[in-house]
């Protein structure tokens, strides 16, 4: 056969690399609606455990909620499961041009294209419109998809130390002898949390003439004061030239993805990028819950306010409990715990005491910085809060961390 | 050889450190394995060392473990500068 002993082998052992690397990605199955309370099954086979959620992207708490859930359903009776079709062909339905359109307002866009997800927004965009006379130039903390996407362009690329923006002028002045230069950051950055300074870039983009592409994914329907992005934010929408952005997330938390922008650069992608000619779209249903998502949070701001004060009383709980927390202001909050063992058990001991977060490190995030990274909803209570931080400090006890800096624990455990 | 290592030091230190990093990165300091440069931000250094010394690095030979450190790095340079 095929499937030899010997091949069987060489995967096997790659395998247990990944293991011995300490990166063995583990089974979790999640028995119950995504939600601040879940039950987890976890390990594989165990009894389901009642935990609170501190590790979803549903940031505005509207994975589970009864209106997307009818509306869903609303779009199975009437548009029926699935399309059978690429886009191109005959698998547009009215709903994905209501959903285009409602996207384009909401993020203040000229027009929008969906994607299967956001991965194949970011696979495919750079690739439809940029060529070897073109420069890409990145933030280098930018989410692994865009990475694989400029790889896939035969544009030139670059990059500039994380946020700095006197290294992205000196890249800016570099690459002023293509024909077009593209600034490609994150809104938010998912492992720190920490807003990409638009308002700078956009200024910078205006003097040396580049676009700018802000993939707000963890940004999209609560940053701002009305949800609209990280553009919204620092009050440049009308500067930004291309969004990538997912409905994975605070938008409903389903799946799919999309580019929206300029029209130019928004109908060169419906003519050429590969993952949306090559793919199908949303399903029909997922595509009538992303429009409740987007009628809920235009009517009312009342889910991201909530979360805008969960994220301060957490943040501010947790600096009285002694946690060494990267500052910010998003819900992504870095508990900075430097040494990867310690980060891990402590995500351990906090899942024992029904918290679930996840420990982070490298090669996710940069060497010596390992964390565990608390990820806040509204669909959180203030008592998942408390609970949450009661928990932080009996573990945070356990190993002897309240109240140090960033020396002391390293110090402590090396990094 | 001093003076190329030197050089190609002094590009790592301002393109890849931040002011306040506290790093110090020698020329037998690993740069890819440590995490102070990553296999996407590499090209940066590998378009400083082709265009500063006229070469062209073959992707199949400007490898994550070529780029590791500056030793490393100024080997490659050396063999293509003949």
């Amino acid at each position: 056969m095929a499937f030899s002993n010997n091949t069987r082998a060489l995967f096997a052992d790659e395998i247990e690399k990944i293991k011995d690397d300490g990166l063995y990605k583990e089974k979790r199955f999640i028995c119950s609606e995504q939600d601040a309370e879940i039950e987890v099954e976890y390990p594989e086979g165990a009894a389901h455990k009642k935990v609170l959620n501190f590790c979803a992207n549903n940031y505005l708490g509207l994975s589970s909620h009864p209106d997307v859930i009818q509306a869903a359903h609303e779009g199975l009776d009437t548009r029926g499961y699935g399309m059978s079709s690429v886009r191109f062909i005959c698998g547009t339905q009215d709903i994905h041009r209501e959903l285009q359109k409602k996207v384009s307002a909401f993020l203040g866009m000229e027009d929008t294209l969906l994607f299967p997800s956001c991965m194949d927004a970011n696979s495919g965009v750079f690739e439809a419109l940029l060529g070897q006379d073109d420069v890409i130039i990145a933030d280098r903390l930018i989410h692994a998809s865009l990475v694989d996407g400029i790889r896939l362009c035969s544009a030139e690329y670059d990059t500039f130390k994380h946020m700095n923006m006197k290294h992205l002028k000196k890249k800016l002045e570099l690459h002023q002898n293509k024909r077009t230069r593209l600034v490609v950051t994150d809104g938010v950055f998912s492992m720190d949390g920490d807003l990409a300074p638009l308002d700078e870039m956009v200024a910078l983009c205006n003097e040396y003439d580049a676009m700018i592409l802000v993939d707000d994914s963890h940004a999209s329907g609560f940053i701002g004061k009305t949800g609209r992005g990280t553009h919204e934010h620092y009050d440049v929408i009308d500067g930004i030239d291309l969004i990538t952005t997912t409905f994975g997330k605070g938008l409903g938390g389903a799946s799919g993805g999309c580019v929206s922008g300029r029209s130019e650069l928004i109908e060169l992608c419906r003519q050429k990028a590969r993952p949306y000619l090559f793919s199908n779209s949303l399903a029909p249903p997922i595509v009538s819950g992303s429009i409740k998502v987007l009628d809920l949070i235009s009517k009312s701001t009342e889910r991201r306010d909530k979360l805008e004060r969960n994220t301060k009383y957490f943040r501010e709980k947790m600096e009285e409990a002694g946690l060494n927390m990267r500052p910010g202001e998003t819900p992504i909050v870095p508990v900075m715990l430097y040494n990867a063992k310690l980060a891990n058990d402590m995500a351990r001991d906090m899942y024992a005491e029904g918290i679930y977060v996840i420990g982070f490190c490298f090669p996710v995030v940069p060497a010596g910085k390992a964390r565990i990274r608390v990820q806040l909803s509204a669909a959180h209570e203030k008592a998942h809060l408390d609970k949450c931080v009661e928990a932080f400090k009996k573990i945070g006890a356990k190993y002897g961390i309240l109240g140090m800096d960033k020396k002391e624990i390293i110090e402590k455990y090396g990094n | 050889m001093e003076e190329m290592k030197k050089s190609v030091l002094e590009y790592i230190v301002d393109e890849y450190l931040d002011e306040d990093d506290e790093d110090e990165v020698s020329f037998d300091s690993p740069l890819i394995s440590s995490g102070i440069v990553d296999s996407f931000s590499m090209v940066s250094l590998k378009r400083f060392v082709e265009n500063k010394y006229s070469i062209k690095l073959p992707d199949e030979e400007a490898t994550p473990e070529a780029f590791d450190t500056v030793n490393s790095i100024c080997d490659l340079i050396n063999k293509h500068l003949g």
